[in-house]
């Protein structure tokens, strides 16, 4: 058994065990922190199969972002009077369909012929005039753009969704938390972390981002980054989460779409046809548009884990 | 010398792996959240710096070196100050 093996099989062991202890842990704390767990053991099998966009995107959303969704939504449901549980008949229902699902995607997986058909060639091959090195990204950004796009869209519709569905006032992380009002409300072990992680973080997320045109990296990873630190700030009580209703706010959450349309509806205009570069200024006008979409993602992401404030001086 | 470094490697990552096992050992038996915190800091401080150290003759160049010292800092800040928010609460509470 060679070392990978070992490792592998390890890590195949402790990611269905911890994918079980989420899935069948009775409290919802353990069922999250399991999840957590999961997240970055999936994030390593991915590194394993040597696909680190994939690792970090998982590591970062998959796991990050999602886990401290489900935080959030923990704390909301603590106060909330306890629904009816679900009968045996619904866990039935779902637990034949979620295992009908998994069977149906490893039979999927295991009847790929052998090599797999791919598209990599094709994609290295065309690589050069988009100015950019890493693959992922130029699949992402280029090849695929439209699938991006909607991507933003959808994470926009899901803030608009949460925001809708929080019909009562709701507490939410970082809005209950009042400003700092004298120095002191600033001390402690969280100041010290905010204060020296938050600045290194934001640098990480725009150096994630920057990176991904030649290295892994992405403005998804590198929005989640940022998305995380402006909690940590709101947390800590050194600032306060910006009410929805500003403007500047609302531009952040839609400025990703605007240019990444615009951009779109440039290449029509110029008749190179919807969502396609001209040639030589690919690599600036994807630079632009992550610029934007980095905004926008770690600002969406952060209000999606913030949730609807509890009181909005907007009208 | 790429031999020593090797051998330095192997006895670093292995000591930290050991205090990692200790850590863990300690945060399942012992009685209380602090007396679980000190435990899992020895993991996270010793365990996470010996494979620091470990690693560092494996890197190919001064500049991953240097990445995987930063990280070794933001790691051990970020746990740090969690296990001190933690035990913060803890005592607080009467």
């Amino acid at each position: 058994m060679t070392p990978e093996t070992f490792f592998g099989a390890l890590l195949i062991i402790l990611i269905s065990g911890l994918g079980l202890v989420s899935v069948a842990a009775a409290d919802t704390f353990t069922a999250i922190l399991s999840f957590f767990a999961y997240g970055i053991l999936l994030s390593m099998a991915w590194m394993a199969l040597a696909a680190p966009d994939v690792a970090l995107t998982e590591a970062a959303l998959g796991s990050g972002v999602t886990g401290a969704l489900l935080l959030g939504a923990r704390a909301r449901l603590r106060n909330c009077p306890r629904a009816r549980p679900t009968g045996p008949a619904v866990k039935a229902a779902a637990a034949v369909l979620c295992a009908g699902l998994s069977a149906a995607l490893a039979a999927v997986v295991l009847l790929l012929p052998v090599p797999p058909p791919s598209l990599a060639p094709q994609v290295l091959e065309a690589l050069p005039p988009t100015g950019l090195r890493n693959p992922v990204t130029a699949v992402l950004m280029v090849f695929r753009g439209l699938d991006t796009l909607l991507e933003k869209v959808v994470l926009l519709l899901a803030l608009i969704g949460i925001y809708a569905l929080a019909a009562r006032p709701a507490e939410a992380v970082g809005t209950v938390t009042p400003p700092p009002l004298t120095p002191p409300a600033m001390a402690g072990p969280l100041a010290f972390l905010t204060r020296n992680l938050a600045p290194a973080g934001f640098i990480a997320g725009v150096y994630l981002f920057w990176v991904g045109a030649d290295e892994p990296g992405s403005a998804f990873a590198g929005g989640a980054l940022i998305s995380a630190m402006v909690l940590l700030v709101v947390i800590s009580g050194a600032a306060r989460m910006p009410g929805p209703g500003r403007p500047a706010v609302r531009l952040a959450t839609i400025l990703g779409i605007v240019v990444f349309l615009s951009v779109g509806f440039g290449g029509s205009i110029s008749g190179a046809g919807f969502l396609v570069f001209p040639p030589g200024l690919a690599k600036p006008l994807i630079v632009l548009i992550e610029v934007a979409m980095i905004v926008s993602i770690g600002a969406t992401l952060a209000m999606l884990v913030a949730g609807p404030p509890r009181e909005s001086k907007q009208p | 010398m790429s031999l020593l470094a090797d051998i330095f490697s192997i006895a670093a990552i292995s000591a930290g792996a050991f205090f990692y096992l200790a850590g863990t050992v300690g945060l399942l038996r012992f009685p209380d959240t602090l007396c679980r915190l000190h435990a899992l800091t020895k993991a996270d401080n010793l365990g996470l710096g010996l494979v620091t150290a470990g690693l560092l003759p494996q890197m190919d160049s001064l500049a991953a070196a240097l990445k995987l010292i930063v990280i070794w800092i933001l790691v051990v800040a970020g746990g740090t100050s969690a296990t001190q928010i933690i035990a913060n609460r803890v005592t607080r509470k009467p």
